[in-house]
């Protein structure tokens, strides 16, 4: 079984789910069609009284991945895990922490903080960041159960901008590294996937889809296509024409 | 055809109307609106500078369509982008200007539109601000809600579903001083998941004390950014004081605030300058301070009581959809209010494309929720500061929201 392993808890499904920027009655069908098993949310959307709270439009069975956004710095963002656990959100974290209201870059140095309190605490943290290597090892060291890379600003839709370094992370990193944010396309989310990334979250690419659902749906069939690829193994592509047999040893004779 | 802004009450005494006269007729009677009151604190900062320096080499006139199309066709819109998408030359690309909009309010903020009401807790006021219906001449009747009657209200808005309340009184400190306003904050915390005000404009250590009393976002309207202009409206009081006004939202952010909001009012002076501003007035602050939250506003002048002839002049429907769009297009990551001075048919369009925002269940008046909410009057109401076009409640706004499509959110924040 090729399973997604996350602070001990498994799931089959690698396409993880944002919440925010549709309306609530759509989530249940994008659940189903893109087959994920664990959903985003923002805590403080969930801050709401009895009127239509996102929590409620959550399927049963779906593991909660509530994030911090909101929050700008550790302290911030640990209150805010915190009040997540005691809302019923479970003990998943999703670290959110911007300095930044224009691109919502995250502050890397900030969600290291975060992630040493947080893990300690017992939550399962998933640190959304900026893909640097040094970093990602700190938040190793810290404790988290997966990084969270950004391909490319939140809601930008442009796809792995930042490619090469998500690269250097799945080659050094023994952690599950999740792309995040930027992710436009169910093309690129197969890409991402073929490299080894161990699973996309997306929200923007769904809401602004003119059928949000079917959108799900592709999105779950290209990631699992780019995780077959990645399995099975790449074969090697030509850059030009093609090749002679050993073109620069071939003048060996023992 | 300008508009007639003076009106004199018959209630006035004789010293009264004099004063009133020579503030209206005579420029030496008024005083030096770039010279601070002794209280008022000075904060040093270069964002005036950079806002209206700008502005003032701002030529509408100098764009064409090609510059608006090239202004279209790129990624990211500067200041030239945002100036040739203001322009006159934009007018015939207004469905394109939409179409671009529209996506970046999309990539941003998804199909969300963030619902709040506001809540007058006084209209007294000491300005003498001449399209308003507030300033300290115009006959109506005035009231001060208790903190027992300011409860109540907050009850029956609260009962109502929202969540999100602005907190405003008339420019008084004598009537409604700091700690008033701070009592009322904390209520108003008891009541609601996120409280913001619109108040006269206070030094920092003020906002510093109302934001731990539980506010946390500060709007203030420049009105309009054309000095020249904005003497010529407000003759008397606080509010004449221009710089101190301008620099209100830095102040708010120094004292910790999280979002500051931004507003010309559209139909005093040039509005493609007055928009330039304002949007400047938030790239500038933002460069400043990226933590912050920021939002911009876009009201049109509106009739007041006793002045039924006031109007925006040349800012129609066209034109407001026209800033709205170039705001979107230029600051993708503001939230953009749209108030009930417009009327329930434009904003239900406008939230398609670029606003953000709008409140429901609005009333201008002072401590009429009740009546207006439950049919029930106390007989006691403060009069309005202007005209309202889009009277729906929250559940027929909410209901209305729904049905085009878009997902209603009232509340989306976290006191942290």
């Amino acid at each position: 079984m090729d399973e997604l392993i996350l602070g001990g808890h498994s799931f089959s499904s690698r396409f993880i789910l944002g919440s925010g920027k549709y309306s609530l009655h759509l989530i249940e069908a994008a659940v189903k069609d893109g087959g994920a098993q664990m959903v985003t949310l923002a805590v403080r959307r969930a801050n709401t009284k009895e009127h239509e709270n996102i929590l409620d439009y959550i399927p049963k069975g779906v593991t909660l991945l509530p994030n911090t956004s909101g929050a700008r710095n550790a302290e911030e963002a640990v209150r805010i895990a915190r009040l997540a656990r005691e809302i019923g959100c479970g003990e998943f974290v999703k670290i959110e922490i911007m300095r930044d209201s224009k691109y919502l870059l995250p502050d890397n140095f900030e969600t290291i903080r975060a992630t040493e309190i947080l893990a300690k605490e017992g939550f399962v943290v998933l640190p959304y960041m900026y893909p640097d290597l040094n970093v990602a090892r700190d938040l190793v060291n810290a404790g988290a159960a997966a990084v969270m890379p950004l391909a490319a600003p939140i809601g930008s839709n442009k796809g792995l901008a930042t490619r090469e370094f998500i690269q250097i992370l799945i080659d050094e990193i023994d952690l599950p590294v999740i792309v995040d944010a930027g992710i436009g396309r169910p093309s690129q989310a197969c890409e991402a996937m073929e490299m080894g990334a161990a699973a996309i979250m997306a929200n923007t690419a769904l809401a602004t889809a003119g059928d949000l659902p079917m959108m799900a749906s592709a999105f779950r069939q290209a990631i699992e296509a780019g995780r077959k690829a990645y399995l099975s193994g790449l074969g090697r592509v030509l850059s030009r024409g093609a090749s002679a047999s050993d073109p620069l040893t071939g003048f060996l004779r023992e | 055809m300008e508009n007639q802004f003076f009106v004199d009450s018959k209630r006035l005494s004789k010293e009264a109307l004099e004063k009133k006269h020579r503030l209206e007729t005579d420029p030496a009677a008024r005083s030096d609106p770039m010279s601070y009151f002794p209280e008022m604190e000075v904060i040093s900062s270069d964002v005036r500078e950079k806002v209206l320096s700008a502005m003032k080499a701002y030529d509408p006139s100098r764009y064409t369509v090609k510059d608006v199309r090239r202004a279209l066709e790129k990624e990211r819109c500067g200041i030239e982008e945002f100036q040739a998408l203001l322009s006159p030359a934009a007018g015939p690309l207004l469905e394109e200007m939409a179409q671009r909009a529209r996506e970046e309010t999309g990539k941003h903020f998804g199909n969300n539109v963030y619902l709040f009401t506001p809540l007058y807790l006084a209209n007294y006021c000491e300005n003498y601000c001449i399209y308003c219906g507030f300033n300290c001449y115009n006959d109506i009747k005035r009231l001060k809600l208790s903190p027992e009657e300011a409860e109540r209200e907050m009850k029956v808005i609260a009962d109502s579903g929202m969540e999100e309340i602005l907190l405003l009184t008339g420019e008084s400190r004598s009537m409604s001083d700091i700690s008033y306003i701070g009592e009322a904050c904390k209520t108003a915390r008891k009541y609601f998941r996120m409280v913001g005000l619109e108040i006269y404009p206070v030094n920092t250590d003020e906002y510093r004390y109302l934001h731990e009393c539980g506010a946390d976002y500060v709007t203030v309207f420049q009105e309009t950014y054309d000095l020249e202009k904005y003497e010529k409206m407000h003759l008397l009081g606080h509010k004449r004081v221009f710089p101190y006004r301008f620099d209100a939202q830095e102040r708010a952010l120094m004292a910790g605030m999280r979002g500051v909001a931004f507003s010309a009012l559209l139909g005093l002076a040039d509005f493609r300058k007055d928009a330039l501003a304002s949007a400047l007035h938030v790239y500038f602050l933002q460069r400043k301070y990226p933590h912050a939250e920021f939002s911009l506003s876009c009201p049109r002048l509106r009739p007041i009581i006793n002045n039924d002839k006031i109007s925006p002049l040349d800012v129609h429907e066209r034109q407001l959809l026209q800033i709205l769009c170039a705001y979107r297009i230029f600051l993708p990551y503001v939230g953009i209010t749209v108030s009930s001075r417009e009327s329930a048919n434009f904003r239900n369009g406008a939230v398609k494309i670029a606003a953000t925002k709008i409140s429901a269940g609005v009333s201008t008046g002072v401590g009429d929720h009740e009546k207006k909410y439950k049919g029930e009057s106390s007989g006691k109401e403060g009069d309005e500061q202007f005209e309202i076009s889009d009277g729906r409640s929250l559940e027929n706004m909410y209901r209305d929201i729904e049905e085009e499509g878009l997902q209603p959110v009232l509340n989306d924040y976290l006191y942290v």
